[in-house]
């Protein structure tokens, strides 16, 4: 199958999860954490979507809505026309063949008890594909797909390093042969190292079964190297979404600018504009109505008090949720 | 972030339970609980060979018997009652015009057989334990009364973690209202005084061996219901839970095959002190005169008549003493081995 560009594979339409706060005996709810907070966003199939931003933005909290781990509170989501939401227990059982995580910390990510063949294979038992022998046979395919010894499928994960730990888990959402894996910072838990490994092992990987990819991470030189195009997130919501090269050429949004001034420069002669934001850490409890930016934001006017600012279409392809875009400050 | 050393030991000790087992051994008091305890075992379990009121062999005229095992009470003219017995009397040939060999227990007396003709008698090599104030051999007692007190701490506990097990995998893996109304229950268990409680409830209860298990089952899984809780909700923050999600297991798959696994540990070892814990509340009730119902033997009911002749039968107060004491602190050095053993911490 040729890598298309076409089609949408997953929808995403005002997407929401807010977990309430509550207090008391009768669990009153005093407050709302709005960690995922009207995402609209689509994923083409065979595309690699970077989302980045910084830690409590909500990327992760979207990756897991979008695989219906976590039930989101508000909107829908679309897989390839299925609207997930409204599936029965046994379609979406079904539909989960089609889409996989990977996740950071492949110490928490692998079951310490189970040998690692089980591990990988237990998609396949789970959903009754194979006989036992069709089994062996898939897994040992599938390690040495991801460059892991066969022989090695009785051992424990604590027999194996972090990197090669990363290559089970890749192996385990392999296992089905799934359309869409969401990779949540694969690597931000490795060794810089083994990060260019795995980094290459995922790309092969898209190529060979024509994956598309939900490419989570606060790295940006990573998601520059594998991204189609980029979407950068700040407090629950989607704050730019440009194709790669755009993003990183032609920032428009002052948090987009500020985290591309943040990237370390291997050059220290290299002159270098370095913006800090004012240090109001971000409040998922913020005020509804203004801008969820505003208390940090360099360019913050008047009307970024009183009305949210809505994702526009500044240039083709390249959406930006504020409204002083483009305007240098 | 493991050194050669240790990786060279995460070598040799491939699964958790060949690391528990490596950490265990490397400690001398739990071995000898261990070690105490399979003894106990064995004792329980082969007690009617140990201590019996007929011969375990019996060949006569080229015929062959198995009285404990057929339960027979004479062969032709030989009764048992009859014969005389004195322990240690293991092997008897017969004598002048007696043609027949018997291979008896070591201690020749049923717990139930009594004699008044010797009541009360202090320890001897015919009763190296006594007897109690019917004649009864009191290591015969309490040869038989370790399986009920064994059979009672493992049944109960049995019990109770099938019970704790459930319902602390139900409120750590749910959460919600379903861990609110049994983290409820657990403490409002909690705060019952269970002995007597126990008590309140055998004095309604026919005495009988197996309504002591149950009670002190249905009473006694609050510990382990809030180990399993605590560890439930500990992984069910994991990767590993979430990445079966993603597969599509089933929450009981997940529950049953991934996350009990992982949450055993800690249940393991209360279950352990919880044995230690049941046989002491069965002596106790036994003591008070809520236990197994006369003439079943156990060492709390030896304890209990001793309470009469304490001025001069010091062996019906001191060896079922020791009985428990040994047993409990069997079990408690075996339980506490393997809460160290199974403290991830040392496998670094």
């Amino acid at each position: 199958m040729p890598k298309s560009q076409g089609g949408e594979l997953i929808v995403l339409c005002g997407v929401r999860k807010h977990y309430p706060i509550t207090r008391g005996l009768v669990r009153r709810e005093v407050g709302r954490i709005r960690a995922v907070d009207g995402v609209d966003l689509t994923i083409r199939k065979g595309e690699t979507l970077g989302l980045v931003g910084e830690s409590g933005c909500g990327k992760s909290t979207l990756g897991r809505v979008i695989l219906r781990l976590e039930e989101p509170t508000e909107g829908e989501i679309y897989f390839d026309g299925h609207g997930m939401l409204s599936l029965s227990d046994r379609e979406m059982h079904l539909l989960r063949r089609r889409m996989q995580i990977i996740f950071q910390d492949p110490y928490s990510s692998l079951n310490p008890r189970q040998a690692i063949g089980r591990t990988i294979t237990e998609g396949l038992v789970i959903h009754g594909i194979g006989t036992r022998s069709e089994r062996a046979e898939r897994l040992s395919y599938l390690m040495e797909v991801v460059g892991l010894r066969p022989e090695h499928a009785g051992r424990y994960p604590h027999e194996f390093s972090g990197g090669q730990r990363q290559r089970v888990c890749i192996a385990r959402a392999l296992a089905l042969n799934p359309d869409f894996v969401i990779c949540d910072e694969p690597l931000s838990a490795l060794d810089v190292s083994i990060q260019a490994q795995v980094l290459n092992l995922l790309q092969d990987l898209q190529d060979r079964f024509s994956l598309t990819y939900l490419f989570i991470s606060h790295d940006l030189s990573v998601v520059r190297h594998i991204s189609d195009r980029v979407a950068v997130m700040y407090l629950g919501n989607i704050v730019e979404l440009a194709p790669k090269r755009e993003l990183f050429d032609n920032p428009l949004h002052p948090y987009t600018r500020t985290l591309l001034q943040a990237v370390p420069q291997p050059d220290p002669t290299l002159d270098r504009k370095r913006r800090h934001l004012p240090d109001a850490s971000p409040d998922p409890q913020r005020d509804e109505r203004s801008c969820s930016f505003r208390p940090r934001c360099p360019q913050a006017a008047p009307e970024c008090r009183n009305e949210p600012p809505p994702l526009v279409e500044h240039a083709p392809r390249h959406w930006v949720r504020c409204h002083r875009a483009g305007r240098t400050g | 972030m493991k050194d050669s050393h240790s990786k060279l030991k995460a070598e040799q000790l491939r699964t958790y339970r060949q690391m528990v087992w490596y950490h265990f051994r490397k400690r001398p008091l739990a071995l000898a609980g261990l070690w105490t305890s399979i003894l106990l075992f064995l004792v329980a379990v082969s007690a009617p060979l140990l201590a019996n009121d007929r011969p375990i062999f019996f060949s006569t005229q080229d015929q062959w018997y198995w009285p404990v095992f057929s339960g027979i009470d004479q062969v032709g003219k030989y009764e048992w009652r009859e014969m005389k017995r004195d322990a240690p009397f293991v092997f008897d040939r017969g004598g002048e015009g007696r043609d027949y060999i018997a291979v008896w227990p070591p201690v020749p007396y049923s717990p139930t057989e009594y004699n008044l003709l010797e009541s009360l008698a202090s320890p001897s090599s015919k009763h190296w334990f006594g007897t109690d104030d019917s004649g009864r051999d009191v290591l015969s007692r309490m040869i038989h009364g370790a399986r009920v007190s064994l059979s009672v701490g493992f049944v109960a506990v049995g019990i109770a973690l099938v019970i704790g097990v459930c319902l602390g995998a139900m409120a750590g893996y749910f959460g919600g209202w379903v861990d609110v109304f049994i983290s409820r229950l657990i403490e409002i268990m909690l705060t019952i005084p269970t002995f007597f409680l126990i008590i309140a409830i055998m004095a309604f209860l026919p005495p009988s061996i197996y309504n002591i298990m149950v009670v002190i089952g249905l009473t006694g899984w609050t510990g382990a219901a809030r180990f399993v809780r605590a560890e439930f909700l500990k992984l069910r923050q994991l990767d590993f839970i979430m990445a079966l999600r993603a597969l599509g297991a089933s929450n009981s798959r997940i529950i049953f095959l991934h996350m009990l696994p992982n949450a055993m540990a800690p249940v393991l070892v209360s279950a352990v002190f919880g044995v230690a814990g049941a046989i002491l509340v069965e002596s106790s009730l036994s003591f008070l005169g809520f236990g197994v119902p006369p003439p079943t033997p156990s060492w709390g009911d030896i304890l209990s008549q001793s309470r009469d002749y304490i001025e001069f039968a010091w062996w019906l107060t001191v060896f079922p003493g020791l009985a428990i004491f040994v047993s409990i602190t069997a079990y408690n050095l075996v339980g506490e081995g393997l809460r160290d053993a199974m403290d991830p911490r040392l496998f670094e």
